[in-house]
């Protein structure tokens, strides 16, 4: 062996280090890390938000609340039908609970970020307007009159 | 005295996994891709005493979209079809004959541009409780889209470049010049209005 053998002995290639890849993989780790954002709530509803190619990119992600709007998921159309329902945080609301919603949602951000808070409303694209306009109203309601329509750029999913 | 015996390098061939493993970890539970829609700011509940003074817009500054529970729309007075819209909107906004159907313009001073003849006309958004989100989605799309294609004319003939690729300070030139006038009260109110 090489290891205890003289200085003129031929040396043995030796085994290709993996420590680097460790290295690789977490950089590929905070990557994601820093991109991604936690899936905060379980979708309850399922919502194909619709097609406009006029889009805008949402700048802070963080200062956003959303409201889902849509028919429930199979395993929940048993319990509540298949009528478009609203969801907020974690279950099925209705609209008089938005004020609520608004409020805590209001709260969690700092003071300073307040005014800049913005609801997005994620509607499925097959959803009345009856629904969309009872929350806008509920919205103008609290003063939450900054609002985003989800939308996704046609041909991307 | 024996040979001393080197301790051995600790194996790092297991960390590799463990971050393996927390990236797969992160992967699952977070979501990439970022939200993209259509900005709107609502206007304020009205309070309950002060309700009449604003509502007096000159009726030729008024264009009413309309989107019925068939998803069929109407502007201004003629039912039209969505590829349609967007010329529509352009030519009520831009005014470019000053006829007196459309709606007036008022010369304002920009601040660092100069005075520009900035139009009054206001698009109101009207739907049924019956439409379908995708259309009005799209109309809404096809008002931005006339606002946004002007606002690219504008900065095309003054600064040469697209909208998007101009400075924030020349954007907000061209946006006091263009505004975005799009007004979604609700249905009952605008109704009454005419």
């Amino acid at each position: 062996m090489s290891k205890f053998g003289g200085s003129n002995n031929k040396k043995e290639v030796p085994a290709m280090t993996s420590s680097s890849l460790s290295d690789i993989v977490f950089m590929l780790l905070f990557f994601f890390m820093v991109t991604t954002q936690m899936r905060e709530t379980e979708n309850k509803v399922v919502v194909k938000t619709p097609e406009a190619s006029e889009v805008v990119k949402l700048e802070r992600k963080d200062l956003n609340s959303y409201i889902n709007i849509g028919t429930p998921t199979k395993q929940y159309q048993a319990q509540y039908g298949t009528d478009a329902r609203i969801q907020l945080n974690d279950s099925f609301r209705t609209t008089d609970d938005i004020r609520d919603f608004i409020a805590a949602e209001r709260e969690s951000k700092s003071e300073a970020d307040r005014q800049f808070m913005t609801v997005s409303i994620r509607a499925d694209q097959d959803v009345r307007m009856g629904i969309v306009t009872d929350v806008k109203q509920e919205l103008r309601r609290c003063s939450a009159l900054k609002i985003m329509y989800s939308a996704r750029k046609p041909g991307k999913d | 005295m024996g040979s001393k015996k080197k301790v051995p390098a600790m194996n790092t061939s297991s960390t590799a996994d463990i971050a393996f493993l927390l990236l797969c970890y992160f992967l699952m539970t977070t979501t990439m891709g970022s939200q993209t829609g259509l900005s709107r700011r609502l206007p304020p509940m009205p309070e309950k005493d002060q309700k009449v003074e604003d509502t007096k817009v000159n009726r030729r500054n008024i264009i009413q979209v309309r989107i019925n529970s068939q998803d069929r729309i109407l502007a201004g007075s003629e039912p039209l079809d969505i590829s349609q819209l967007k010329d529509k909107i352009k030519e009520f906004l831009t005014n470019p004959a000053n006829d007196p159907n459309l709606p007036d313009k008022e010369v304002k001073e920009i601040e660092g541009f100069g005075p520009y003849a900035v139009t009054k006309g206001v698009i109101s958004l009207q739907n049924d409780r019956g439409t379908s989100y995708q259309a009005y989605i799209s109309v809404q799309n096809e008002l931005v889209k006339a606002v946004n294609e002007l606002r690219d004319d504008f900065s095309m003939k003054n600064y040469g470049k697209k909208f998007a690729f101009l400075d924030e300070e020349k954007q907000t030139i061209v946006k006091a010049c263009i505004p975005q006038p799009i007004s979604e009260a609700e249905p009952k109110d605008v109704a009454k209005k005419r």
